[in-house]
């Protein structure tokens, strides 16, 4: 008897038309695709980009060169100078580059900072052009925490009462 | 003598334009519709970048097969390899000359014309096979083994197929074959009812002549590569690719034509205008058929080449013979009323 009745099935097709008019149910559904540089998915505010140096809001660069960052970094992707500055004498990093290439955007450096210096921002659209420009020195860092400030500021903020 | 030359050559060209130019740009659209009807179907967007819509990607295509070098095998047969895009092209839009698109627009009217597709669509498969011999590759070979058998094993599936339709018009004549499916039922006095089962196989049987999924193992990616037509590249390909979806929208024509009562509309004439047959219904007709084709690639997996062998002759070709019969009983005994 189950051999009749597979025979009909088969030749009736109805597992054929079963499985197509599931795709034609898919096919109306609302897609997934993001068209990406128009669109952008959701991020959340951890999220671990591109690095940044921060200021304190009278200008003054928050990084005091404790290295802590340079210790905590497992991929060793961070290199800093320290010395004291000319003008008054306080212990300020002379060179603070981060390979890029080498980091693997763990955010050790970010949680290690006692003066919440160094921050991974969430940009994360980037590209180099040429050799080298994957190290990223100490005035580029501080450019680019000059150009999110607001941003990054908000992300922490809305992160703080969990830090 | 001028008035000969343009009569028995202008004229006749013009008119070959005028079905080939539409047909290529047809298959361009088609190209489109389909990465598009299958990016729905697996809910991405398909091409939307080039153009409104994505409309222009088919041209850009076009383009990019077309500035490509045409690579040629070390050991190939250069003058075979370079045949057999052509000859799977040139069949696939002759066929076009006997598609009856209106009552009397139809660029050769014979009497023959069912024969003569069957004759098109079987010289089409000579390309394939020249094409996947010359090409002196394992795979090209394989491809077009398999290319061979699966299309003459669906062609007599076809061609039964074909028979009952036959049978109940009594013509071979295409426009003759629409023309006694008219009568005041509409839709009810096409062909598909009483050849139902008839009907389905032959659409599966087109699928299967075209080498499209799921029955594509001529080309089955994950096995044999690209099958025929791996080595070539270029416009080479590219004439392979528009002899493919060419016999696809001819098959969905067809389909309209044998089955669906071509130019025909479904609805009584005294609704007013959407009762009368126009071309436009059978573009309709011929445009649902060809959505089929997609939608069955986005919906089925391929079948193994032993599966496919054993459908074409031990379930397709017996009930085609048995339908042959019943539609011979129901003509002799009028079971169902021709042409009105």
């Amino acid at each position: 008897m189950s051999r009749i009745t597979s025979y009909f099935k088969s030749l009736l097709l109805i597992e054929m038309f079963q499985g197509m008019g599931l795709t034609l149910r898919y096919m109306f559904k609302p897609k997934y695709t993001m068209r990406f540089p128009m669109e952008h998915i959701p991020k959340s505010n951890r999220f671990r980009g591109l690095h940044a140096l921060r200021r304190y809001a009278n200008g003054e660069e928050r990084c005091i060169a404790c290295k802590l960052c340079e210790a905590v970094c497992p991929a060793l992707a961070i290199t800093i100078d320290s010395a004291p500055r000319e003008s008054d004498g306080q212990r300020r990093t002379t060179r603070y580059d981060i390979d890029l290439f080498k980091c693997i955007y763990c955010g050790f450096c970010e949680e290690s900072c006692p003066v919440d210096s160094i921050v991974e921002t969430s940009v994360h659209e980037y590209h180099f052009e040429q050799r080298g420009e994957n190290v990223v020195t100490k005035q580029q860092l501080l450019a680019i925490g000059d150009r999110y400030e607001q941003e990054i500021a908000a992300d922490r903020a809305q992160d703080a009462a969990y830090r | 003598m001028a008035d000969l030359l343009f009569h028995e050559v202008l004229v006749p060209v013009l008119l070959i334009f005028a079905i080939m130019l539409p047909v290529v740009l047809t298959v361009a659209m088609f190209v489109y519709w389909e990465r598009k009807v299958i990016g729905w179907m697996h809910v991405r967007m398909g091409p939307n970048k080039i153009g409104p819509l994505g409309l222009f990607q088919a041209f850009a295509d076009v383009v990019k097969l077309l500035i490509k070098e045409v690579l040629v095998p070390t050991n190939a047969n250069k003058f075979l390899f370079f045949l057999a895009p052509l000859l799977a092209l040139i069949p696939a839009l002759a066929a076009w000359a006997v598609v009856p698109f209106d009552q009397g627009m139809v660029l050769a009217n014979v009497n023959a014309g069912v024969l003569y597709l069957l004759a098109m669509s079987s010289v089409g498969v000579y390309g394939i096979i020249l094409a996947g011999w010359a090409s002196n590759s394992r795979y090209a070979l394989l491809g077009a083994m398999r290319s061979a058998a699966q299309v003459i094993s669906y062609e007599l599936a076809m061609g039964m197929a074909l028979v009952c339709v036959l049978v109940l018009a009594g013509s071979l004549n295409l426009t003759a074959i629409v023309d006694a499916q008219a009568g005041p039922k509409g839709i009810f006095d096409w062909f598909w009812l009483p050849l139902l089962p008839v009907f389905v196989i032959y659409w599966i049987s087109g699928v299967a002549e075209t080498n499209r999924a799921p029955f594509d193992v001529a080309e089955g990616e994950s096995e044999i590569v690209a099958g025929f037509h791996v080595e070539y590249s270029g416009s080479a390909f590219a004439i392979f690719f528009l002899a493919e979806y060419a016999n696809m929208i001819l098959i969905s024509f067809l389909a309209a034509v044998l089955f669906m009562g071509g130019w025909l509309s479904p609805f009584p004439v005294s609704w007013g205008w959407i009762g009368h047959g126009s071309i436009l219904w059978l573009f309709a007709k011929a445009f649902i058929f060809s959505f089929f084709f997609l939608w069955f690639r986005a919906t089925f997996p391929r079948y193994r080449y032993d599966q496919i062998m054993r459908l074409g002759w031990k379930v397709f070709i017996p009930i085609t013979i048995v339908w042959v019969l019943v539609a011979g009983c129901m003509k002799y005994f009028g079971w169902v009323t021709i042409g009105g």
